[in-house]
């Protein structure tokens, strides 16, 4: 049961967005969120679920998969919603109790709880339609101008790939341990919390003597086939910016401008009323 | 001409408990001919890992010297040379496999030596072939069988093109199946003019090779060719080792008062020298 855990929640597809540079990626979905932070009212979501749901549709994910990615954050959703709504002071609309929900405290609320929707929906797109080890390839490459300033930029990336290959390995093992532990007599099913967490110290402390012997035997297989750490070393997978990638930057830039000149649409009018 | 020269190799460590040293590989001399196949026996503890993780410079020579095409192991600056002529293949299917996905993993190798990105496409495709994992090239590690990891990991060393595989131990975690594979593969690469050494304790490996080296306690016992190696089947069956069947067999109808070939060493001859 254990092995059925799956990391990472892509959604396999040829699609357009699955195509995209994952460099470019992460850099569209860091503009979505900057972009929801600039947003003032809802004409500027608007534009952004807009957005949203033309990459969704051209993804082809389908929309229960992209909704059960907000279970997971359901209740600090709820938690923001009603702090807001609660906590805002302002003309009131309804009282109950010692509780006075307002209307500004109703706007902010819902104002609040799309913008974590949206940041959800916005974010687990990336995961959705990128490869992890892509997505590796992808921030190895972006963090890559800031090794100068010492970010291990290809350290980091390796770190990655190893974790991602070794996460079912690893898995397998506690499965492994489990039984053995378990054939011995050992109870993981009962008690309480704390005494549940005991009881997993069988597991873990031959998950931690079996994973550093694992590490040492990759170490010396890495070893053994020429691996010296990033310097000089080549890929298989290289990140090519090709015209897609570019069409995509272009609609980037304009959903980008688009936002602004929403959040700046009053400001803009009077300035032009003032210069006439 | 030999492709790996030993010259008296002493190999020391120190045991876990206390000061007192113990030689894993005690005064060993040999030559190992380039396009030869090779095989090493002998019980746990008889050294026969140490030597092959002294060949590809993994570990280095307490005294004496061993020449990998030339190159001295202890000489710091040969290090990679000797690393991508002499690959390796280890016992564990599971803990030498870097990346998530097959043809990734067997990129490594190329990546590590700075081959370029086409070129690595090429050598990965090649490896993939003669090893039989093409067509599972894009998938996960742990959604193979241990034979076709152990084939992965024979493809990863292939693709660096080494003039040497030293295989240490590999079929000693499969089943007969994986372990039947692995054989196939091995003898296909000897035929297509790779250097073999194989390390194992299954002597029914062995009679494939064109010489086999019987280690004890650190040093060379018995060295030369199969049919040569089991005239002396008593004196190995003293060192803890099992003789092949079709040689347990010949033994034992020689003692009957049978003239058996000394060169019948492997059950398919066996079969037809009786059959005749």
């Amino acid at each position: 049961m254990i092995r059925d855990i799956t990391i990472g929640q892509y959604y396999p597809g040829e699609t357009w967005v699955h195509k995209l540079d994952p460099r470019l990626k992460i850099i569209i979905t860091l503009v979505f969120i900057i972009s929801l932070f600039l947003v003032r009212d809802f004409i500027g979501y608007a534009v952004a679920a807009a957005a949203l749901a033309i990459t969704i549709a051209i993804s082809r994910v389908p929309l229960p998969f992209i909704l059960r990615g907000l279970k997971a954050i359901f209740i600090i959703i709820i938690f923001t919603f009603a702090l807001n709504m609660f906590m805002t002071g302002g003309t009131a609309l309804v009282r109950v109790g010692f509780l006075t929900i307002t209307r500004e405290g109703l706007y902010n609320a819902v104002f609040m709880g799309l913008r974590l929707v949206f940041l959800i929906i916005g974010s687990s797109m990336l995961t959705l339609t990128t490869k992890p080890i892509k997505l590796t390839d992808g921030i190895e490459s972006l963090l890559n101008p800031l090794r100068a300033v010492g970010v291990p930029a290809h350290e980091l990336a390796m770190m990655m790939t190893i974790a991602l290959r070794f996460i079912p390995t690893l898995l397998e093992e506690t499965d492994k341990i489990m039984k053995a532990q378990v054939a011995r007599g050992a109870d993981f099913e009962s008690g309480n919390i704390i005494r549940r967490a005991k009881n997993m110290i069988p597991i873990l402390i031959p998950l931690f003597i079996s994973a550093f012997r694992i590490a040492q035997d990759l170490a010396m297989a890495m070893e053994a086939r020429c691996y010296r750490g990033g310097e000089g070393r080549t890929k298989l997978h290289e990140l090519k910016f090709k015209e897609r990638d570019v069409a995509a930057s272009l609609l980037t830039v304009l959903f980008l401008a688009l936002i602004l000149l929403e959040r700046e649409f009053w400001a803009i009018l009077e300035m032009l009323a003032i210069s006439r | 001409m030999a492709i790996i020269k030993i010259e008296s190799l002493v190999f020391e460590y120190r045991k876990e408990d206390g000061a007192e040293t113990v030689k894993a590989i005690n005064n060993v001399s040999l030559d190992i001919e380039e396009g030869s196949f090779t095989a090493i026996i002998g019980r746990n503890g008889s050294g026969k890992s140490t030597l092959a993780k002294n060949i590809n410079a993994l570990l280095l020579p307490g005294s004496g010297a061993v020449y990998v095409d030339g190159f001295r192991t202890s000489d710091d600056s040969a290090v990679w040379e000797i690393r991508q002529r002499a690959g390796m293949v280890f016992q564990n299917p599971d803990n030498q496999l870097v990346s998530a996905i097959v043809e990734d993993d067997v990129a490594f190798g190329p990546e590590n030596l700075g081959v370029a990105p086409v070129k690595i496409r090429e050598r990965v495709e090649e490896a993939l072939h003669s090893v039989d994992m093409y067509e599972l090239r894009k998938k996960s590690p742990h959604m193979l069988s241990g034979g076709q990891k152990q084939r992965v990991a024979i493809a990863g060393v292939v693709a660096m093109r080494p003039k040497c595989i030293v295989f240490d131990e590999p079929t000693a975690m499969l089943d007969p199946r994986g372990r039947e594979e692995v054989m196939g593969i091995m003898t296909r690469l000897h035929e297509e003019g790779i250097t073999v050494i194989l390390i194992t304790h299954f002597m029914e490996e062995t009679v494939r090779a064109d010489r086999i080296i019987i280690m004890d306690a650190g040093q060379i016992v018995l060295d030369g060719p199969p049919a040569e190696i089991f005239r002396h089947s008593d004196q190995i069956r003293r060192l803890d080792l099992d003789v092949p069947l079709a040689v347990e067999l010949a033994d034992r109808l020689r003692k009957r008062g049978r003239a058996i070939p000394w060169d019948i060493i492997e059950d398919k001859e066996m079969v037809a020298y009786l059959c005749r």
